[in-house]
């Protein structure tokens, strides 16, 4: 029985509530170096900044892929035809819908209608397939059959979001930056 | 089960050792004396197939890893090196790859065989646990090691299998990132892969150990799946089950052999001879047809789960088709209990017995629809063959034990072993049998 009012914690409890207290501390230090390391090294990071792009010798039609960060970006220049395409199509086909003025943009003082979006299919991560006939159909999985309209948003398929737009900023009319928030 | 050990080293050495760490002992009485049914079928000799193929993959994998770069520049010309330029690299080559697939035979065997004499009932659910845990690192080990040589489906099957880990809401992207070592699949997750390939092996055997420990807790099952009730239904593990587990052994290397000389590519893609690009993605990414009936059960989800008449989606189909898949494979765990019936071995089962086939034909059906492109009849015949794989274990384990009639079961193994040899024109006295057996 200890001298004081509390006596149910004695001294030992205290030695023992303390121990084990450091020992979490100390087991936390030792998992976070260890789990730290996984993730992307600085150099990774590095290569993470904004790329720039020169955009003037791609035709309406045409379509490119910009690599950021490892990963692959469409840069598409939309035909008129495709363009109002995408703005005519019924909501009900899209999974995800938004309007398509939303997922397309033009450089300032430019005329070209641009669709910049993630090469990389929203289900897997496998790259779709432009499809050359015009219209609305853009892309195509070749992994798990998801279909794209030429904006980037998903019709058909298991990928169950459109392709992400990276951030990305209309440095001049034909200067793209993939990469840089748009601001 | 063994009772009292009959270890009884006669050299100097021997004894000397056995008084200090009684290894000896403990092989003799787990390999040599320990007791296993007489009734044992050709069925029952995956284990030591599969034992055998660890060792193999091991032993061929540490010599190859000898002339590996894990380097994402560097990792296709080297295996090219050891297939082209080291003595025999090809042939080593070849077998690490080719028993990779052998691997899974065997173990696909052991499972269905398991399923179907009742291997996992009371006592033997640990068992049974420690045997999907196996079978779970084992996908990890054979995943990760089809991703070193970096061939174009390496690259893409690291990328499709890392996806799913982007499906975790909220965290998703930066689990994904942690796994990768990167923004995508690249050198560091190359490297990563590597060091983890060489490691997943040796926790296997670990298991493998606690595996082969539980087993001789209870003791075998038999095609009988009545429990051993006396010295009669049993015989030695060595001589009998050796020969027999060898003999098996003899004739599955054979056929894995003509795989690794005469078809070594068969089991394998050409795509993975076209070095990894990431910028191009193969025409049709299928995995190694061992993942196919899972590739197949991810790819049934391809709809939004949500409270119906709303827009509100509680599942989209990405993580409903991760859930499913990995579903798949949880299941397996719970089948001790899914199993309400209390015969244990299914020939006694003459219902159970249709929906058991029924059940591997759609296992085996799946693996197909996993090798189709994702598109016309074979969408929805996926589906439904997922349906069936998910209704064998959820609906009828569970219920058909409650209203089967099963067949009478005999008393004994010796009894089921004496009929059927009465039956063979072989007329026996219990007494008289293990004589017999000798002299067999």
């Amino acid at each position: 029985m200890s001298e004081h009012g509390n006596s149910d914690v004695k001294r030992r409890d205290f030695l023992y509530v303390a121990t084990g207290a450091a020992g979490a501390v100390a087991v936390g230090g030792i998992v976070w170096p260890l789990v730290s390391q996984l993730g992307p090294n600085a150099r990774e990071r590095a290569a993470g900044a904004p790329v720039e792009v020169d955009v003037s010798e791609i035709e309406p039609g045409q379509s490119i892929t910009v690599i950021w960060r490892g990963a692959p970006y469409f840069v598409r220049h939309l035909t008129e035809e495709e363009v109002t395409a995408a703005r005519g199509a019924a909501e009900g086909e899209y999974r995800d819908y938004v309007p398509a003025d939303e997922r397309m943009a033009k450089a300032e003082g430019g005329e070209a209608e641009w669709a910049i979006v993630a090469a990389n299919c929203t289900h897997l991560g496998c790259i779709p397939t432009k499809v050359e006939t015009s219209g609305l159909d853009g892309w195509i999985c070749p992994c798990h059959g998801s279909k794209f309209d030429v904006t980037g948003r998903v019709t058909k398929g298991p990928a169950p979001t459109n392709l992400p737009l990276p951030p990305f900023a209309f440095a001049a009319e034909d200067k793209l930056v993939i990469g840089a928030d748009a601001a | 089960m063994s009772g009292h050990s009959t270890y009884n080293p006669t050299t100097g050495v021997g004894k000397w050792m056995d008084e200090r760490l009684p290894l000896a002992r403990l092989m003799h009485d787990s390999f040599v004396s320990y007791p296993v049914p007489r009734n044992l079928n050709a069925f029952y000799t995956f284990g030591g197939i599969l034992m055998v193929m660890l060792v193999s993959q091991i032993i061929s994998g540490v010599v190859i890893a000898m002339h590996y770069t894990a380097d994402a520049s560097l990792a296709f010309e080297s295996v090219q090196l050891l297939r082209r330029d080291v003595a025999y690299g090809g042939l080593l080559q070849n077998w690490h790859a080719v028993g990779a697939s052998f691997f899974f035979v065997a173990v696909y065997v052991h499972i269905f065989r398991g399923l179907y004499y009742g291997s996992y009932k009371a006592p033997r659910e640990v068992l049974w646990i420690l045997g999907v845990v196996i079978y779970l690192l084992m996908m990890a080990t054979a995943f990760m090691g089809y991703v070193l040589p970096w061939g174009q489906m390496s690259y893409w099957g690291a990328k499709v299998i890392t996806g799913f880990f982007t499906a975790i809401p909220l965290v998703g992207g930066v689990v994904t990132e942690y796994l990768l070592g990167g923004y995508n699949v690249g050198n560091a997750t190359l490297t990563r892969f590597y060091s983890l390939h060489y490691l997943l092996p040796f926790m296997i055997t670990g298991v493998v150990i606690l595996h082969v420990w539980a087993l001789h807790v209870t003791g075998q099952t038999n095609p009988t799946g009545v429990e051993v009730k006396s010295k009669q239904d049993v015989i030695p593990f060595t001589p009998y089950a050796t020969i027999k587990d060898a003999l098996a052994l003899v004739v599955f290397m054979l056929v894995m052999c003509y795989f690794v000389f005469y078809l070594p590519d068969y089991l394998g893609h050409a795509d993975n001879y076209i070095p990894a690009d990431p910028l191009k993605t193969p025409a049709h990414i299928v995995p190694e047809w061992y993942f196919l009936p899972f590739y197949a059960i991810l790819r049934a989800v391809d709809f939004n789960i949500g409270i119906p008449f709303t827009e509100i989606v509680l599942i989209d189909s990405k993580l409903g088709g991760v859930l499913a898949m990995f579903g798949a494979i949880a299941v397996l765990f719970f089948v001790p209990w899914l199993d309400s019936s209390d015969v244990r071995s299914t020939n006694y089962r003459p219902m159970y017995k249709i929906f058991f086939w029924l059940f591997v034909i759609n296992s085996i059906f799946l693996g197909y629809l996993g090798s189709r492109p994702a598109e016309g009849i074979w969408i929805p015949l996926t589906k439904v063959s997922t349906f069936w794989y998910f209704f064998h274990f959820l609906a009828v384990m569970p219920l058909m034990g409650l209203f089967e009639k099963t067949t009478p079961r005999p008393a004994s193994i010796t009894d089921a072993v004496l009929a059927s040899s009465e039956g063979a024109g072989a007329p026996q006295v219990a007494g008289t049998t293990a004589e017999a057996e000798k002299r067999g």
